[in-house]
């Protein structure tokens, strides 16, 4: 009997209790301005309110999925995820489908998956699970080859070539080294050594690479090309003024000046329709939301935990970062979407599961403490 | 942000966990990165939506309103009566943005049929790199309304017009012609072209990036359309006079020829035409000489038609009356160097014969009389040397030297029409003075509905009264142009016939011409007939210009049911003395040979 009156009450703590807040709170404020933003980038003609809804719901399961796995069950998966990944991305070297000529797609019979989306998990979880391993006794040789465990990957998806999500990659395994305490010296060494190596770099890159850095330089240079983009949004940015134009009335955006208006250019639909003030706001939200990122790093109990939330935190802040920076036109283009914003579902999907182990680590660190 | 809820957290970079391996600086870094990347955003932000705001939506706005042109319709020409002489119909052009359309083959197909053009060409127009190419202009409003029923993609349409003459290459010289951008170019096209042509008026619309027109927006400025301009031309008698010209012509085998109505009452031009001319409606193989108004672009030596003239000015003076005799004997006069001579001798004339024979002896012995001044202000009075000021593009003022270098022979040779040259229209309003008892009429294109015309008085009315019964007594039997005469009107006037100067040199062409005005009792119009080297055998003006006068005339005069002033025969000369030329013995450089 008693067992059955508390079924509610169980059932709600099974499902909450490893749901954290103000994570929570923080994140759906901002997919309910995404959403609003994403009506009002297609509502003109194919609206993707409704699928974008169900992307929503999708993500928000997954993430409550992942908060039920304790941090200790999550690093079990750490080294066969990168193993898979890093195979997958070897066939897609090998046997890779091309699109638009860069080839990041894997046909495995039933879908095409793109292996690269893997690897911004898999990194930061390996690496973590590597320094916890270690954590004794870390000594150079560690940190060596903690580099050659990030670098291999990111070789492989700039290989692709795949810039944008190589260096996310890149940073997140970075985020790891860093905050595991790889030394000032080595840092400052490959930032020097990447300095000197930038020009012969420069040659490597691909040509619409090249374009896409000169184009930021000097959008006008070639105006209906690569620059188009960029000239659009911050046109699109800069008429929202301080306070904007109001929902729905960007006209930039209903008159379809703004390209890839719902995906990784709805910063420009946002911009546009709520101004400075708006902008401002988003921004805030998102500091709120790596804020409490930072926390539970802080709090975290064991080293895995604490490097893979202080990693998936400043990852979850770069793609945010790289993405308003590409749209407002202080960085290059590259095909990365607005955390929580952009329509689409597997980015969704990896982000929602980067916060389901937030929330993880930080509602199984009392369970672990007790 | 960084505050923990109970003891058991601690703000990040302090965190005990982490200082383990990591120093606060290391921390500290990261808060300092994350907020110089807010920073950063916010800054761009800044800049772009409050800074640089102002350029940023105005070059935004520049994309999507566009000012959209309302075209308005050119003015009507129309002659007198409202008859339609030059009108703008609405058509359509049909215009494609390449890039957009993206038609398939049963698509292209069936625009090929519509518009009725060729398929290869069609899809090497869409083909084209251009931003814009034109599929076909001026089509008509059911074939571009079938055009836009296909729904084709990237397919436009404008609203132009197309200027159709009716008609045609009967009054080409007179109504002109527009140019595709719609400007006049020749004629009362170009004369009148500030109230014929229309103000377009626009409208401002939002568009989006396709062009495709979203809304309407601001104000709308309407359009206004030209307005019509109604000529003093009357068809009918334009029909009659470009007709028997076209006939004269032909017959004559010349080169070319003019003829020119103006209403003696008025002074409005009721007919003006000219031979060679063209269809203003189909332009394709236009020749510069087609296009010549000669009426009133090329001058010519009028010859004995300045005879009156000279009379004119002797009566005014004083010093001979209509039977004043004067001895051409023998039919020679020798001034300085130079001899002038009459074909044939005719003895003592009057002043009326002097005119009715046209004897250069007896007019030159007039002019003898006359300061070079007075008869300079007496030219430049009935407005030789001057342009008509008609807004005709190419008028020409003429040739009338200055008094001051006149020599006797030259002034003795004017007195007769060489050394002088004036273009038919001017040659036509000067005879006002003499149908209009000594006023010079001010002529006019455009229908004069307001009162009577008054001009500006050159001689009195007696002496315009002598001289037209001199003319009078030239275009009848024993004058030199009884050809031109009317049945049941009383006929007035003077024949011309020049020998064309050529490099200076007389060559064996002449330009054959009649001026004159009917009923002589109260003249109505005033007709002045050219041809230029007539080359059938005849070249007289009483000969070839003549019968022009007289068919033009008639016709004219019982079109407008002007009453007849006499029988309805024409009293036949017997055989004429063909002519009373006159001629200048060699001496250079007066060179002028003249005959009637």
């Amino acid at each position: 009997m008693i067992a059955i009156r508390d079924m509610p009450r169980r059932l709600w703590h099974g499902t909450v209790d490893h749901l954290d807040p103000p994570l929570l709170i923080i994140t759906l404020t901002i997919m309910g301005v995404g959403l609003a933003t994403v009506f009002s980038a297609t509502y003109d003609h194919d609206n993707r309110l409704v699928a974008q809804f169900i992307n929503m719901g999708v993500a928000l399961a997954v993430m409550w999925a992942m908060a039920q796995v304790p941090p200790q069950k999550l690093m079990r998966f750490a080294v066969p995820l990168y193993i898979i990944g890093v195979i997958l991305l070897v066939l897609v070297f090998l046997f890779g489908i091309k699109v638009n000529g860069a080839r990041r797609w894997l046909n495995i019979g039933i879908t095409r998956i793109q292996p690269s989306e893997i690897m911004k998990i898999a990194m930061p979880l390996m690496l973590a699970w590597y320094f916890h391993k270690y954590e004794a006794a870390l000594q150079l040789r560690h940190y060596v080859i903690a580099l050659l465990l990030l670098v291999v990957p990111f070789g492989l998806v700039a290989k692709q070539p795949d810039l944008g999500t190589a260096i996310l990659i890149g940073a997140a395994g970075f985020y790891v080294l860093f905050f595991a305490g790889l030394q000032w010296k080595i840092i400052l060494g490959f930032a020097a050594a990447g300095g000197v190596a930038a020009p012969f770099l420069w040659n490597v890159l691909h040509d619409y690479q090249k374009r896409r850095i000169l184009t930021l330089i000097d959008p006008t240079s070639d105006p209906l090309g690569s620059g188009y983009h960029i000239i659009q949004s911050t046109i699109a940015i800069g008429s929202g003024g301080s306070t904007g134009k109001g929902w729905l009335q960007g006209t930039q955006t209903h008159l379809e000046f703004i390209p890839e208006k719902h995906t990784d250019f709805i910063f420009a639909v946002y911009s546009e329709e709520w101004g400075l003030v708006g902008n401002t706001v988003l921004l805030v939200l998102y500091l709120l939301l790596v804020g409490r990122g930072m926390m539970i790093a802080a709090n975290a109990s064991t080293l895995f935990s604490r490097l893979l939330a202080g990693s998936i935190t400043l990852s979850l802040f770069t793609y945010a970062f790289v993405n308003m920076g590409m749209v407002s036109g202080i960085m290059p283009v590259v095909g990365v979407p607005l955390p929580f914003m952009s329509y689409g579902g597997t980015a969704l999907v990896i982000l929602c599961l980067g916060l389901g182990i937030l929330m993880s680590i930080q509602t199984h660190r009392m369970l672990v403490k007790k | 942000m960084m505050r923990g809820k109970s003891g058991r957290t601690h703000k990040f970079a302090e965190s005990p966990v982490l200082q383990l391996a990591l120093p606060a600086w290391r921390s500290r870094l990261v808060a300092i990165f994350l907020l110089a990347s807010f920073g950063l955003l916010v800054g761009r932000s800044f800049y772009l939506q409050v800074v640089n705001n102002d350029f940023l939506q105005e070059k935004g706005e520049s994309r999507y309103r566009r000012d959209l042109e309302i075209s308005a319709s050119r003015g009507k020409v129309t002659d007198r009566n409202g008859e339609v002489l030059a009108i703008s119909t609405p058509m359509k052009s049909i215009w494609a943005i390449p890039a957009d359309a993206k038609l398939n083959a049963q698509q292209a197909q069936q625009l090929a049929k519509v518009l009725d053009a060729d398929a290869k060409e069609l899809a090497r127009k869409l083909a084209s790199d251009k931003g814009f190419v034109y599929l076909q202009r001026q089509v008509s409003p059911e074939v571009a309304d079938r055009v836009a029923a296909l729904k084709l993609p990237g397919i436009y349409q404008n609203k132009e017009y197309r200027r159709y003459y009716p008609t045609g290459d009967m009054s080409a010289h007179m109504v002109g012609f527009t140019g595709v951008d719609d400007k006049g170019l020749e004629g009362v096209e170009l004369a009148f072209e500030k109230s014929l042509i229309g103000h377009a008026g626009s409208r401002s619309v939002i568009r989006d990036r396709r062009g495709q027109i979203v809304e309407d927006v601001g104000s709308i400025r309407p359009p206004q359309d030209g307005k019509d301009v109604r000529l003093a031309l009357d068809s009918k008698i334009q029909y009659i006079a470009y007709s028997h010209l076209k006939q004269a012509v032909a017959d004559n085998k010349a080169k070319a020829g003019g003829a020119v109505v103006i209403d003696a009452k008025s002074g409005e031009i009721l007919a003006l035409a000219n031979w060679p001319t063209y269809n203003p409606n189909n332009r394709e193989h236009l020749s510069g000489g087609q296009l010549r108004n000669r009426a009133v672009t090329d001058t010519f030596e009028p010859g004995s038609t300045l005879k009156p003239f000279t009379a004119a000015l002797a009566l005014e003076n004083g010093k001979f009356r209509f039977d004043t005799a004067i001895n051409t004997a023998p039919g020679r006069l020798t001034i300085g160097k130079a001899t002038i001579s009459d074909a044939h001798p005719h003895g003592v004339l009057t002043v009326a014969q002097v005119i009715q024979k046209s004897s250069n002896v007896g007019v030159a012995k007039m002019a003898a009389t006359f300061s070079p001044q007075e008869m300079w202000e007496m030219f430049d009075a009935v407005g030789f040397g001057q342009t008509s000021r008609l807004g005709f593009p190419g008028e020409v003022p003429g040739r009338l030297r200055a008094w001051k270098s006149w020599r006797p022979i030259e002034q003795a040779t004017m007195s007769y029409g060489h050394g002088i040259s004036v273009s038919l229209m001017q040659l036509a309003r000067a005879y006002t003075v003499f149908a209009r008892d000594g006023e010079l009429l001010p002529i006019s294109l455009t229908r004069i509905d307001e009162g009577p015309v008054t001009g500006i008085p050159v001689f009195s009315p007696q002496t315009a009264r002598e001289v037209r019964a001199m003319l009078e007594m030239a275009a009848g039997p024993g004058g030199t142009a009884p050809k031109a005469q009317v049945a049941g009107y009383r006929v007035a006037g003077k024949t011309g016939t020049a020998h064309k100067l050529e490099g200076g040199v007389y060559a064996n062409k002449y330009v054959a011409s009649f001026v004159g005005f009917a009923p002589a009792s109260d003249p109505r119009l005033i007709v002045a007939v050219l041809i230029d080297e007539p080359s059938a055998g005849k070249h007289y003006g009483g000969d070839v210009a003549g019968p022009v006068f007289s068919a033009v005339m008639g016709s004219a005069l019982r079109t407008l049911g002007v009453p007849p002033d006499a029988q309805m025969t024409i009293a036949q000369a017997p055989t004429l003395a063909p002519e009373a030329g006159s001629r200048i013995a060699q001496p250079r450089p007066v060179q002028a040979k003249e005959k009637l």
